[in-house]
Parts: C-alpha cells; structure tokens; sequence
C-alpha cells in the first residue's frame, strides 16, 4: 500500500511539473507577448512594461525564474490586465465560491444518481426503468452550456420562478446546481444501474436470500455496497466534468467564481492569469484523483495494488 | 452388379462407388453462404431500431449540413440589410414590398441575427463544424491511437512499458484545460505559418480555428483508443495464426496491419464511433467559451453563447443551436451503443 501510494505521488508531482512546464512554452508561442492587445502600447512603454515583467530575458532563464517562483513561494505571478492583483489573491478570493457550488453539484449528482440508478435496476425493465433510463440516456447528450441557458430561459425569464444572477442566496444555487450535475447524474445513474444488475445476479445474493436475510438488508448491506464501487471509480472523471461545467454555467449565470473569472482571462487574454489558474486547477484535480485512486483501492481490497 | 449375389456375402457392392450425380452432389452443397463478419454484425444492428432511426437522424442532419447550404439562397456570412433581428417566419419591409411585387422571396425559417444573417443556414454551418470536427477528429485519433497501442502491445517489454508510461502521464494531465491553452495560444504560430510558409497555405482556407482544435484533439484524445488497441493486441498476439505468419517470415509491421489490427476491428470501431459525440461535446464546449473557430464561420457553441445576450426577446436563437447539438450528440451515441452491442459483444456493459 505504501509503496503504491509513494508511486501515485510521485506521478502526480511528474504530470504537475509537465503541466507547469507545457503551460509556460505555449505561452510562449503568443508573438509580441501579453501587452499586444487592441490599443498597442507606446515602443517606449512596452520596453519599460518588459523590462518590469522579467519578459526581456532569454526563454530559459524566464523559465527557470518562473519554475523558482512557483516551487518555493507558490507564487503564480501578477495579473495582467487587473494592474497589481496577484493571481494569488484572485484565485484565494474566487475560488471558494467555485467550490462550494462544484462541491453541492457533485454531492447532489452523487446523492441522485445512486439512488436513481438502484430503482431503475430493481425495477428491471418495467416502466419506471425504462423512463429513468430514457432520461438518462438523453442527459448523457447534452452539455451542460445547454442545460443552462434553457433552465435560465425557462425558469428565470418565461416563469420567473428562480433567480437567474449571481449566488447571493440559497435559491441561487437551485438552476446553477441543476446545470451542473445534469449530466453527472444521468452518467452515475447509468453506471449504478449497471453494475447493481451486475451485483443482483451473484450467488452472495441468493445466499443472503436463503439464509433468511430480509431484502431491505441484504439490499442495504450487500448488494448496494457493491454495486456503487464502480462510481468511486468516475469520481475522478466528475471532478472534471464539474470543474469545466462551472466555466460555462458561473459565465452564465454570472457568478462570480474562479470560472467566470477563467473565461473572462480567455477573452483579455490576460497570460498570467490563465497560466496561473491552469496550473491551480490541474494541480487541484490530479491531486484529488489521487486521492479517489487511493481511496477506491482502499475501499476495495480486491483491486490488486500496482 | 447380379442380383443374385448371396446377402451374407462380403463381395463389395459396386454400385456403392460410382460416381455422385448432380442431385446427390446438390445436396452436399452447404445451403446458407457462410457469415461473414461484417454481415453479422450488420444484421444484428439493423434489427436494433434505435440505432437505425440515429443512423437515419445522422444522415439527415449530413445533408442538412453539407448539402443543403450549397442550394440555399443565403449564405451564412452575408448580412442583408434591413432585415436585422427577425423573428421565426418574419420579412423585413424591403422584403414585404418585394413581395408584393410578386418577386418571390424565400423565407428566414429561423429568422436572422442582429447582423442580418439568416439564422437557418448559420444552423446548417455550425452542425457542419460540428460533424467536421467529430468525424476528422476521430480518424486522427485513431491512426494515431491504433498506431501507437499497436506498436506498444506488440513489441511489449521495455517499449511497452515506457510507451504506456507516457501514455499513463497524459492521461492524468487535466485535459480540458491543456485543451483551452492550445487554443488559446495556437492561432498565432499556425497563422504565421500559413501566412509565411509555401505550402501551407491551405490552413488558412480550412480555417486556423478548425486546425487548431484537430491538433489539439489528437494531441491529447489518442491516449484512450492506445490503451484499448493495446489491450486488444496483447491478446491477439498469442495466437497461433500470428506464430504461423511470424514462422512464414512475415514482418512486424505486415504482421501488425494484416493480422492484429484487422482482427482487433470491432472494438476499433466501437471506440471510434464512440469518440465522435465527446469530440463534438468538447468543440461546442470551446466555441461557447469563445474558442474554436473564428468568426463569421459560426459554431453551435458560438450562435449560443451570442444568443445568451438576446435571451429574453429571442429565445429560438438559443433553442436552435442548443436542441441541434444534443441530437446530434444523441444520435452518435445511441449509434455507437448500437454499434457496440453488433461488433462488439464483450464490451457491452
């Protein structure tokens, strides 16, 4: 176990380097670097703007400067086009808000899909199956930019029923949520479906039948257990379905989280910005797929460690 | 041949060795031809209704999108003035009186834009991108893919184990958000290319958008399909046809194409088919975001991220791209599902 877990880490401190690294060189394929925007600078003031910068230095030692910065101060550098905001600061501020929706998004995918998936498959092929997984199969369609501005048309502009803008009270939660975890729990549901006929078949069921189990514990105790280790598995995968979603669904509904203020460095082109939020987010997710790795091989002795 | 042989004789009956005629010769004849591959799993999947009416969806939606615009009487750049912002069915009063002239004028089905552009054929534009970018995407993937699993589960050993180290390395690399990065950081080095070197001129007529979204696709999708075509050849490797072409002296890469590859086909195509939905999800995801192709060349992603400004006096704007993109999506999987229970039984889960 210890030596798997050392094995995992130290992959993912490899990946993380190579993103770092990969991040830094493709910034470096944009000609004329950050400051060349609609209204170019002045030649004098782009020199001086260079020069406070670091970007008048050959490539390598700007890298080596910036790999130094980032592994001993973690510092992600300085915003450009918000003048004096450290990337830092933007992601301590944004960031929670990002992840206090991702978190309730994947808590309701999960908290849905499971259960969902479980009716569908004790119900095999009857109506109710049937229409969970119509509506599953048609959730694993459509993207969740979609979800979101439909539910934003039809709940806060045709029926006004729910707040469209910005998270500012728990009703705003309600469509940004939906949009989020549309697809996940369609995916969950499928997948628990699946492997619970999958679990329902194994002798260890009839057994807990014949001994005399009553079906809400052997259900509970049994076949649910196992049949939800399969999820553990797309825990990894959901983290960065949600991480994306909430690039799309914060921009529309104007929340103001990490994502919107992604996309928004997309479209200044602000290059440290989107260097230092990349770096944050992929460090983010491999680490928490580490984690999920570990977790699931803990939670299932059976999987042979690597 | 007398008949009065005795019947306790072991004298041979002649007659039993002559030659077979025609009706006994028929009758040895094997009546049904033998079933190939292709038609089995082609019989199995036109019993499958559901992904015969997403065939069908697709093919429709393929005329719709590359046939269609080439008999449409607008184009889906060309901005009429004077008909800004019409709604589903409306004229504009250029249009109207034009009409009343007896001219005959054809009809915005889905209206126009705030630029004046027909909104019907900018549908039938942004479902080409999005099919273009699906169905290259994929191929690449999978020469890409087929290739390097291929390679890896062959030779095995060392190279199998540092090609798949790599291959371990970018499949835990977050790929959207590389994918964001090239595109965001792309455009520039391919646009000077095709703008300075010979040769290289037909990016610009593709589009550096479009080119950019295939290098970047192959860049980081090839990882899944390499793992299951490797999967695939490590298993195939063991049998005893592949012995008996390696004794006949065949070589490695005749033994990979001809005898690997081709009977590894169902679960290449079932990924493949597979891949082209998540491309096309990925795409319409970049272009919402304001990546992707580059205007006046519309996206789904893009006619929806400009109609999100308008949503409360145009909503069809936004329904249009939205509900075409998850047919779209819906269809390639539901086909690829159907695909998969005909090719390829074993991974149906």
């Amino acid at each position: 176990m210890g030596g798997y877990i050392i094995k995992r880490v130290a992959s993912a401190i490899v990946t993380i380097f190579a993103v770092a690294t990969i991040t830094f060189f493709l910034m470096f394929l944009v000609p004329g670097g950050p400051f060349l925007a609609e209204k170019a600078p002045s030649p004098q003031t782009l020199e001086a703007l260079e020069k406070k910068y670091g970007l008048d230095q050959p490539v390598t030692v700007q890298y080596i400067n910036y790999m130094k910065r980032l592994v001993l101060k973690l510092d992600l550098g300085t915003s450009l086009k918000k003048r004096g905001q450290e990337v830092n600061d933007i992601i301590r501020v944004r960031f929670p808000v990002s992840a206090k929706l991702g978190g309730i998004a994947v808590l309701t995918a999960v908290c849905l899909g499971i259960p969902l998936g479980s009716i569908a498959a004790l119900n095999r092929e009857k109506w109710l199956d049937r229409t969970i997984m119509a509506i599953a199969t048609v959730g694993n369609a459509i993207p969740s930019f979609v979800v979101a501005t439909v539910l934003m048309y039809v709940c806060g502009v045709v029926l006004r029923i729910l707040p469209t803008l910005g998270l500012t009270s728990p009703a705003h939660y309600v469509l940004p949520v939906i949009s989020l975890s549309f697809y996940p729990t369609a995916y969950i549901a499928r997948l628990t479906r699946t492997s619970m006929l999958d679990v329902l078949g194994q002798d260890y069921m009839r057994t807990a039948k014949a001994k005399g189990l009553s079906r809400f514990k052997s259900l509970f105790k049994h076949a649910l257990r196992n049949a939800v280790l399969p999820v553990v598995t797309y825990l990894g995968p959901l983290l960065a379905f949600i991480m994306t979603g909430n690039f799309v669904v914060e921009r529309i509904f104007t929340i103001p989280g990490l994502g919107s203020e992604f996309i928004s460095s997309i479209t200044d082109r602000d290059y440290p910005l989107i260097m230092g939020t990349t770096i944050f987010l992929a460090t983010l997710l491999i680490v928490l797929n580490v984690i999920v790795d570990i977790a699931y091989k803990i939670i299932d002795p059976r999987i042979k460690l690597k | 041949m007398s008949d009065k042989r005795n019947p306790l004789s072991f004298q041979l009956d002649v007659s039993d060795f002559l030659p077979a005629d025609e009706s006994e010769k028929q009758s040895l004849v094997v009546m049904r031809e033998s079933v190939s591959f292709w038609k089995d799993g082609f019989r199995r999947l036109r019993k499958n209704k559901v992904a015969m009416v997403s065939l069908a969806v697709i093919i429709f939606i393929m005329i719709f999108a590359f046939i269609l615009p080439a008999f449409y009487p607008y184009s889906y750049e060309q901005q009429i003035r004077g008909s800004e912002n019409l709604g589903i069915m409306q004229y504009s009063k250029e249009e109207l009186a034009r009409k009343a002239a007896g001219e005959k004028v054809f009809p915005h089905f889905l209206g126009t834009d705030s630029l004046g552009r027909d909104i019907t054929v900018r549908l039938m534009m942004g479902s080409r991108i999005s099919l273009l970018v699906g169905l290259v995407a994929s191929a690449i993937i999978l020469v890409i893919g087929s290739t390097y699993g291929a390679i890896s589960g062959y030779f095995g050993g060392k190279i199998d184990m540092i090609m798949m180290r790599i291959v371990d390395i970018i499949y835990t690399v977050p790929d959207i958000l590389i994918i964001i990065l090239f595109s965001v950081t792309l455009k520039y080095p391919l646009k000077d290319l095709a703008a300075n070197v010979k040769g290289f001129a037909w990016i610009e007529t593709v589009g550096v958008g479009l080119i950019s979204i295939f290098i970047v696709f192959s860049l980081l999708y090839w990882v899944g399909m390499a793992r299951i075509v490797r999967g695939q050849i490590l298993s195939l490797k063991e049998q005893d046809y592949v012995t008996a072409a390696k004794a006949l002296g065949a070589s490695h890469g005749r033994i990979i194409r001809k005898h690997l590859l081709t009977n590894a086909i169902g679960p290449l195509i079932v990924t493949t088919t597979l891949q082209i939905p998540s491309a096309i999800f990925t795409e319409s995801f970049l272009s919402f975001i304001g990546l992707g192709v580059s205007a006046p060349m519309p996206s789904l992603g893009s006619m929806a991220s400009q109609a999100l400004n308008g949503i409360r006096s145009y909503p069809h704007r936004l329904m249009a791209p939205a509900i075409m993109i998850s047919i779209i999506i819906l269809s390639f999987n539901l086909l690829g599902d159907g695909l998969r229970d005909a090719f390829d039984p074993k991974l149906k889960d």
